[in-house]
């Protein structure tokens, strides 16, 4: 555990965050259990199918979850610090703990076929679109 | 840290540069942690999607510089639909206030984390002194 200097400003800020997020999250809405923003993700369109490229450094493959159902998907795990005992700490500015996000897709998806993949940081995830989504050209008699 | 806190997203913050570059990417400032040991200095920092062969770390003049290169080729043809960060290339600065073995600088890349240590030449490291 890293040494650290207790403020009590630090603390009563952790608690108006932690409030403010409560206030923000969709706790009540018909959603699975969602806790925060975090990761951030970016959604993009691959032909009829969905990558979502999530932003992770420094999680652990081995502590990554993600699951996948219907049109959500969940991304939780634990992004822990690794730092050995009495060191003195200069900067710190990366931030750890759990994280819980469920992803709420517009399309359906093709659970079997989806692809996940964590290198550098970077966890991909390719999504296809189910086949009865896709849309079907009607030929005009 | 408190390890059962909730993750929040931080916001990356855009590096601020005297000259205005040629390339119109975007640059950002890797989140970092800096601890020192007796023996050594040791900087970590947050560099997601960078690839080991396209990172660069110098140390000249007492200030320690890395970048780090994005493959920016991996984004061509996605459309964006939704999206709620930047992606560009990382670089910072520091300016060292220990005196540095140069030689004996190691990185170690993993999980788009840069753990850099930067041992302290052997005058600057502390010494006991024993008092008689």
């Amino acid at each position: 555990m890293m040494t650290s200097f207790g403020d009590p400003f630090n603390t009563l800020l952790n608690l108006q965050r932690a409030l403010e997020a409560q206030i923000a999250s969709n706790w009540l809405q018909d959603q699975t259990t969602s806790q925060g923003p975090f990761p951030p993700v970016n959604v993009f369109r691959q032909g009829d199918d969905i990558l979502a490229i999530i932003e992770l450094p420094g999680v652990d493959k081995a502590e990554l979850q993600v699951q996948a159902k219907e049109n959500t998907i969940r991304i939780s795990g634990k992004k822990a610090a690794k730092y050995p005992d009495g060191i003195s700490v200069h900067r710190r500015e990366r931030t750890f703990g759990e994280f819980d996000r469920t992803l709420t897709l517009p399309v359906r998806l093709n659970p079997d076929g989806i692809k996940a993949e964590y290198r550098d940081g970077i966890l991909a995830l390719f999504l296809p679109r189910a086949e009865q989504d896709k849309p079907r050209s009607i030929a005009i008699a | 840290m408190a390890t059962g806190q909730e993750l929040q997203v931080q916001q990356k913050r855009e590096l601020e540069k005297k000259e205005e570059a040629t390339v119109p990417a975007r640059v950002f400032l890797p989140t970092a942690d800096i601890y020192e040991t007796p023996e050594a200095l040791t900087v970590i920092l947050e560099m997601p999607g960078v690839e080991k062969e396209n990172i660069e770390v110098h140390v000249e003049r007492d200030t320690l510089k890395v970048e780090g290169q994005l493959d920016l080729s991996k984004y061509q043809g996605l459309v964006p639909l939704y999206t709620e960060y930047n992606i560009g290339h990382y670089s910072r600065s520091f300016r060292l206030s220990n005196k540095i073995d140069q030689n004996r600088i190691s990185a170690e890349l993993k999980d788009g984390v840069l753990s850099l240590t930067l041992p302290k030449a052997e005058e600057a490291r502390p010494r006991a002194i024993q008092i008689n």
